[in-house]
């Protein structure tokens, strides 16, 4: 700041609370990559099964909503124990504020994991118990709607981060196509671990979404990471805290790393020799890149004093 | 009635009898803050200037913590102030994100999110808030804004010739409903005066660990 070059306006905060800890943690971390994970399986899935249904239909009809609802409840639960009071969480539903996003969102997701949840009764009984299911028509338009739900409860995250007005860095435009990009990155991953005997043209189809998302989404994050303090002093200011070597300085880099940088090259590398094993390994690195990354951007805005 | 707040810096002297009489007439628990004066220190020694700053929810006209409560537990009061019902809050603290003042904390003993409310309980029996009857010198000055001869109104106007009223972070588009008189960017603005280790009149602040919850 110019102020802070200049004698006359030196200007030193001497006396103010200290600024608070950090207010949302690790748990909403894991909020955000759990759910990304509990809506990419079933948005990959349901390309799979359009594209592919006569060769791995059953196995995605299996695993869809399984690995869906494991991943929605880890959501669902740290979202529960995130709050201070966690046994007023019925009032989202009969005392709703619908501007906020947090409403909309509980609401959806919660209609969502209900559809999950069928799917995965009748694929459960059908493909692991191989009873007869009466309800089992119902797999079809259920995945329907799935697929049209999961995009707003994809979304409604990156609503709530612009609706947190205290956090410039965080614009709601940009966190949509970044939430849609992680649940690519990581449902293609998902499905790249579970296929191990599928054909070398599904993988490619996988290897070429997760390649594609991660290359979006690092390119985002490399435009706000270098471009971001043109318009915003906020933002600036946070950006300049992580690039001089400030506490997230390493952990942003090896998220990049890890979650995009890593598994592009992989991809790269697999599309060119039409080898599918480093996949594997692009594949888990880009999971846990993923929680990485969203990681260090949900808490650098937060060390900002903001008296 | 649109009630609002304004603060003179010019009086102010930093002698935080607001922030105690908030303390103690809202039972505010240690290591939490309705109001608080910050200080800022400002140019070079020897020729230095201590400044005092107020800080208190703003009771915006679109306020950003209403927007984002899930269960309307902030909501507003017929009479412009942006209340808490405490028994309805649930605790996710996406107020605590959407404030861009900083000014909303969470309740150590109720786990419940808790800020300034004008002391609307006083207000509800025509009294005015514990600040202002415990300011010395009349720096706060609180009122309806939508009438026209009320002090705070007058304050505004008689100012506002020489562009002297300022509320915090216009940019946010919050409307806020707290003006100041006579401060500069150093004080109103977080980022314009620096935070230094070793520079703060008490280094040694310890946290409370809250009760449950994170």
């Amino acid at each position: 700041m110019v102020e802070h070059t200049v004698a006359a306006t030196n200007a030193i905060v001497t006396l103010d609370v200290p600024i608070p800890e950090v207010i949302w943690g690790w748990m909403i971390t894991l909020n955000m990559w759990a759910k990304s994970i509990g809506t990419g399986v079933v948005f990959v899935g349901a390309y799979l099964l359009a594209r592919y249904s006569d060769r791995v239909g059953d196995q995605v009809k299996l695993w869809m909503p399984i690995v869906s609802f494991i991943f929605l409840n880890i959501f669902l639960l740290f979202t529960l124990l995130d709050l201070h009071q966690p046994f007023r969480m019925w009032h989202i539903f009969f005392y709703p504020h619908f501007t906020s996003a947090i409403t909309v969102g509980a609401w959806m997701a919660t209609v969502f994991t209900g559809i999950i949840f069928v799917m995965a009764v009748i694929a459960v009984k059908k493909y692991i118990l191989k009873q007869e299911c009466k309800i089992e028509s119902l797999y079809n338009p259920l995945l329907k709607a799935a697929v049209v739900l999961a995009v707003p409860v994809t979304m409604y995250t990156a609503t709530i981060m612009g609706e947190a007005t205290a956090r410039e860095l965080w614009q709601t435009p940009t966190e949509l196509v970044q939430m849609m990009l992680a649940a690519l990155l990581t449902g293609s991953a998902v499905f790249l671990i579970i296929g191990g005997k599928w054909s070398y043209e599904i993988k490619r189809d996988l290897a070429i979404i997760l390649g594609v998302s991660a290359f979006l989404s690092f390119t985002i994050y490399m435009g706000e990471y270098y471009f971001g303090h043109m318009k915003a002093e906020e933002v600036a200011a946070i950006l300049q805290y992580v690039k001089e070597h400030g506490a997230y300085h390493v952990m942003f880099w090896a998220g990049q790393w890890i979650a995009f940088i890593i598994p592009m090259i992989l991809v790269y590398f697999s599309l060119k020799s039409r080898s599918a094993s480093m996949l594997y390994l692009a594949s888990v690195s880009a999971i846990v890149g993923l929680y990485i990354t969203k990681h260090v951007w949900l808490i650098i805005p937060q060390l900002l004093p903001l008296s | 009635m649109k009630l609002g707040f304004l603060v003179d810096l010019d009086l102010c002297m930093g002698c935080k009898g607001c922030e105690v009489a908030c303390k103690v007439e809202n039972k505010v628990p240690l290591h939490s803050w309705r109001l608080r004066v910050k200080y800022v220190d400002v140019g070079v020694y020897p020729e230095t200037k201590r400044t005092y700053t107020p800080l208190r929810c703003n009771h915006c006209e679109d306020a950003p913590c209403e927007r984002i409560c899930p269960v309307s537990a902030l909501h507003y009061l017929e009479n412009g102030i942006v209340n808490i019902d405490k028994e309805r809050c649930i605790g996710c603290a996406g107020c605590m994100m959407a404030c861009p003042y900083g000014a909303i904390y969470m309740d150590p003993e109720t786990n419940t999110a808790d800020k300034c409310t004008y002391c609307a309980h006083r207000i509800a029996s025509e009294m005015m808030p514990a600040c202002v009857v415990a300011c010395p010198v009349e720096a706060n000055i609180f009122g309806d804004l939508d009438d026209p001869t009320s002090h705070i109104s007058r304050y505004i106007m008689e100012h506002q010739k020489k562009g002297g009223v300022q509320v915090r972070k216009p940019e946010k588009n919050t409307h806020p409903k707290h003006f100041y008189v006579g401060g500069g960017q150093v004080q109103l603005n977080p980022l314009a005066a620096k935070r230094e280790e070793g520079f703060n009149l008490f280094n040694n602040i310890t946290h409370l660990d809250h009760i449950g919850g994170h």
